[in-house]
């Protein structure tokens, strides 16, 4: 080999990756009763892809793997054999055998050859057993000895379909290209070609298959744009108004969503709608506005169960009107409302790069991290000096510079724009880490013997990646303990009077200047008095008037998590501790919401982004601190009669009805200040971690946003100090760490009283702490 | 520091010291750190003070956006008067990617040490441990001590690098 292949290994790699992952989407969503030639076709494709991608670079391994997945996809898509259950667990297994080796060759893991050969041997089994004759190998079985589920009355999309007759005219290829599409297409059905007068060719094709197969087929040649196909015999009885000339694909895929509706989705997930990607996913989130009559509502999804029926009508009269004026948003709508409670849908990429790989390499470039990073922290520079220049222009004489800062003004606002555009470069949609949980409630239900549909909400959410990679254990674990003690088995979800299949709803929006994460499940919710009994027993300072969501908080209390509360019929409790310290690490907050026997929710804020802190400054002495905004409570000036002591020194403060120990920073921080007497300064009441406190410093300097900057840098970390800033004049302002300094003040070791009014006294005490 | 007996030991372990150093003042020793070692030379500007931290550690300043601790090497090793004004210079060190400002009395020179310039130190008991120092050069009258500064910079007792993070 003359070239060097192991520099593409990791496109290789990322690529077949993105496929694995995809084609396990797919595979979760694909309703097994009833499959969607699209999605079919598009696991087909991810398979082929990989095939040809591991077999250019010598992984012989995955070449193999993937040879007798494809062979068995491919009678399935062709209609050879009917798709199951077991097909699904192989393919998904298949799925695992492929990540497994490829992690073998990126990171030189162990590969389970015993695995490999197990999953192989399943395959070439289920593509044996299952074949029925077909044209070309005429190999004869019995029919598929995997019973369909009993369950199962939809109508074969094959036979819905019927026989049509295409003509493709081709764009100008040459003859070659047009061989082998000759036999692509054979594959289809009966094929012959003919040449136009203008010297274009044109294939006439006979086939069961709808007009989207043929394009996607074609596109591995030509750019389906180019192609002209048209509808011979109109054959197919739900598109008679099927305009001649050009079949819009879009037009057949909304005949497909109509043949494919279904009455029952296990798991809902997105239906690969790769033509529509182009239109983008705000756009499509705006289509659901548009339809909302056809919408369920994720609230509403009990009620859609029910009247699925009318939805069903509602939909296909929607597809006889959506054909003539057929726009990007209605299939999706039609197909969404056939599916009864499919929810949010997000297309695969995929499917448009294995069509159009050049336009899709021109539309997203691969970056390091480390890139990105270092361009935010310039235009974290960037916006600091802006401010500084503001800051100085601000004491010229406005008429005598009247040039000058209009153009310092045109700076700023370019700067801003600057900066937001950079800071959208980190945000990556919520759905990088959704796609991951389909699969692991789907083995997870199916191991606890408990049916859940899952859904999503939101997936196109955008979050920075840093949040994004911090977030998805807690999440994981909340979506474990939903589906392990949130959702019960069916026998109780029968006698409860709910249907036997539970939902859970991972849903992310935006609100305000946070983002809004949710954990939901119509299980049976938490029991208050079970909480309560337990909290008691725990020796937790509980009583009977504390408000719901003060009750549940308690399972966030270390050490609730116990074996009695997992027996619990919604026993969470298990490391939910660890989950609220890291979303309490990453500046966010968790709440439960919860009705006995109707289900919980459980609801993450978190800030947009962890380079941006809003603050509020405040001054001691010389120098300026930051407090994080979202733990400040309330600030107040204290009248002196507020101030209490205990034995003439632990300082409080009696703010309505709740006694608070004042920290005094400048004691803390054994910072000199003229301002001793709380009187005279500022309190700010501080709360985390359930504990409250008053933090006493000087005065308040304003509220504004800082660009978060890390000591341990160039320093090391200080305790009561969570970072640094850098203020508009340049110079240095430290973030308080809250968290710390109530710990600071109620250790022992610091005496808020009197004593601390002169600052050697505690400064030995200061090293303790 | 006491400078007259130091030539006693002649013994020159091949260190590989040779180089080009920048010299600085503190009180009336000259000391001499490794250039590359040096980002740039800048004056005083107002710090930020962390607390808690022990007194020679100044504070935080601005560095172009990065916040960098600032040390005064007078207090640190009681020499000179400390004081600071317009004369007062750091020097920004870039310590393997870690950039701190050391504040010294005054910069000099940079000068080229030849391997037989620079002799061992001996045995003595001073502010700053004998394993910080290379070695001493002598430069017609004067003698240089020359420091590894990042050995030194980095060192438990600077109390700079995380070590006592409570």
């Amino acid at each position: 080999m003359t070239i060097d292949m192991s520099q593409f290994y990791e496109v290789f790699f990322d690529e077949a990756e993105e496929l694995l992952a995809e084609a396990e989407r797919l595979l979760l969503g694909i309703n097994i009763d009833d499959p969607d030639n699209e999605e079919l076709n598009a696991i087909f494709r991810a398979a082929h892809s990989i095939k040809g991608g591991a077999a250019t670079f010598g992984f012989m391994d995955m070449t193999e793997i993937t040879h007798v997945l494809e062979n068995l996809l491919d009678k399935i898509r062709k209609h050879e054999m009917a798709l199951t259950a077991e097909h699904v667990d192989a393919f998904l297994a298949a799925k695992d055998v492929l990540k497994m080796e490829l992690d073998g060759h990126r990171l030189a893991t162990d590969v389970d050859q015993d695995q490999v050969a197990d999953v192989k041997m399943m395959l070439k089994q289920l593509s044996e057993a299952g074949a029925t004759p077909a044209p070309a190998t005429a190999v004869v079985a019995p029919p598929s000895p995997v019973s369909q589920p009993v369950d199962a009355a939809p109508v074969q999309t094959e036979v819905a379909d019927g026989i049509s007759c295409f003509n493709i005219v081709m764009p100008d290829i040459t003859e070659k290209d047009v061989e082998n599409l000759k036999e692509e297409l054979g594959l289809l059905g009966d094929v012959a070609v003919s040449k136009q007068a203008d010297g274009h060719f044109v294939i006439t094709l006979t086939t069961d298959s709808s007009e989207a197969d043929i394009v996607s087929i074609c596109s591995f040649i030509v750019d389906p744009d180019d192609l002209v196909i048209s509808l011979k015999a109109n054959s197919v009885a739900s598109s008679a108004t099927m305009p001649a000339a050009e079949v819009n694909p879009i037009a057949a895929e909304a005949v497909e969503s109509k043949t494919a509706s279904s009455t029952k989705v296990l798991i809902h997930e997105e239906v690969g709608y790769g033509l529509f990607e182009e239109d983008g996913k705000e756009k499509q989130e705006e289509g659901y506005g548009f339809f909302a009559p056809f919408q369920p509502h994720p609230d509403a999804v009990k009620s859609e169960l029910i009247g699925d029926d009318t939805t069903l009508t509602l939909s296909n009269s929607g597809v006889t009107n959506a054909q003539p004026t057929t726009g990007a948003a209605k299939p999706e709508a039609v197909a969404g409302s056939g599916l009864a409670q499919e929810v949010e849908r997000k297309n695969p990429g995929r499917r448009e790069s294995d069509k159009a790989p050049a336009s899709a390499e021109a539309s997203s470039i691969r970056v390091g991290v480390e890139k990105v990073d270092q361009l935010i922290n310039l235009v974290g520079e960037l916006v600091i000096t802006q401010a500084m220049i503001e800051q100085r222009i601000s004491m010229l004489d406005p008429v005598q510079n009247e040039a000058l800062i209009n153009s310092v003004g045109q700076l700023t606002r370019n700067t801003r724009d600057l900066q937001e555009s950079v800071m959208s470069i980190r945000m990556m949609p919520m759905d990088f880490v959704f796609s991951r949980f389909p699969r692991m409630v789907r083995d997870l239900a199916a191991k606890l013997n408990k049916k859940v549909d899952f859904a999503t909400i939101g997936a196109t959410t955008e979050l920075d990646k840093g949040l994004i990679e911090r977030i998805v254990d807690p999440l994981t674990h909340l979506v474990r303990n939903s589906v392990d003690h949130g959702i019960e088995i069916p026998e109780n979800r029968r006698k409860a009077g709910k249907s036997e299949t539970g939902t859970l709803t991972l849903s992310a929006a935006h609100k305000g200047g946070s983002i809004v994460i949710e954990v939901t499940d119509d299980g049976a919710g938490l029991n208050r008095d079970r909480i309560l009994a337990k909290a008691h027993s725990n020796g937790l300072a509980v009583s009977e008037s504390m408000t719901d969501s003060e009750v549940f908080s308690l399972i966030f209390a270390p050490g609730f998590s116990t074996a009695e509360v997992v027996t619990d019929v919604s026993g969470r409790g298990v490391g939910m501790d660890v989950v609220k310290r890291n979303i309490t690490s990453m500046g966010g907050a968790v709440e439960i919401r919860s009705a006995l026997g109707f289900g919980t929710t459980i609801s993450i804020s978190l800030p947009l982004t962890l380079a941006i802190l809003d603050g509020m400054s405040v001054s001691l002495g010389e120098s300026v601190y930051v407090i994080p905004l979202n733990l400040i409570v309330e600030t107040l000036q204290p009248r002196a009669e507020d101030i209490k002591t205990v034995t003439g020194e632990g300082r409080m403060v009696h703010v309505r009805g709740e006694y608070l120990p004042i920290i005094a920073l400048h004691s803390l921080f054994n910072h000199a200040t003229d301002i001793t007497d709380p009187t005279q300064g500022v309190l700010v009441l501080l709360e985390s971690d359930g504990k409250k406190s008053a933090l006493f410093v000087d005065r308040l300097v304003g509220q504004q946003q800082v660009v978060i900057k890390s000591l341990e840098t160039n320093f090391k970390k200080v305790l009561g100090v969570s970072g640094a800033t850098i203020m508009g004049d340049g110079s240095v302002a430290l973030i308080l760490d809250v968290a710390a300094l109530i710990q600071m003040g109620q250790s022992t070791n610091y005496i808020t009283g009197a004593a601390s009014f002169s600052n050697q006294n505690n400064q030995h005490m200061q090293r303790n702490a | 520091m006491s400078t007259d007996n130091v030539v006693n030991n002649v013994s020159s372990k091949a260190k590989s010291a040779e180089g080009e150093y920048l010299t600085f003042v503190l009180g009336a020793e000259e000391y001499g750190l490794e250039i590359l070692k040096v980002q740039e030379i800048r004056g005083y500007d107002a710090v930020t003070q962390i607390a808690n931290t022990p007194e020679f550690i100044k504070g935080v300043v601005n560095l172009r956006g990065k916040i960098v601790p600032i040390v005064d090497l007078r207090i640190k090793f009681n020499l000179g008067k400390v004081e600071y004004n317009e004369f007062t210079v750091v020097i920004i060190l870039n310590l393997h990617g870690r950039v701190v400002g050391i504040v010294v009395d005054g910069v000099s020179d940079v000068i080229a040490l030849k391997e037989d310039q620079i002799r061992d130190v001996p045995s003595l008991v001073t502010s700053i441990d004998t394993k910080y120092i290379v070695g001493l050069a002598t430069l017609e009258q004067r003698m240089l001590i020359l420091v590894d500064i990042e050995q030194l910079m980095t060192s438990q007792e600077m109390a700079l690098v995380d070590a006592v993070a409570a």
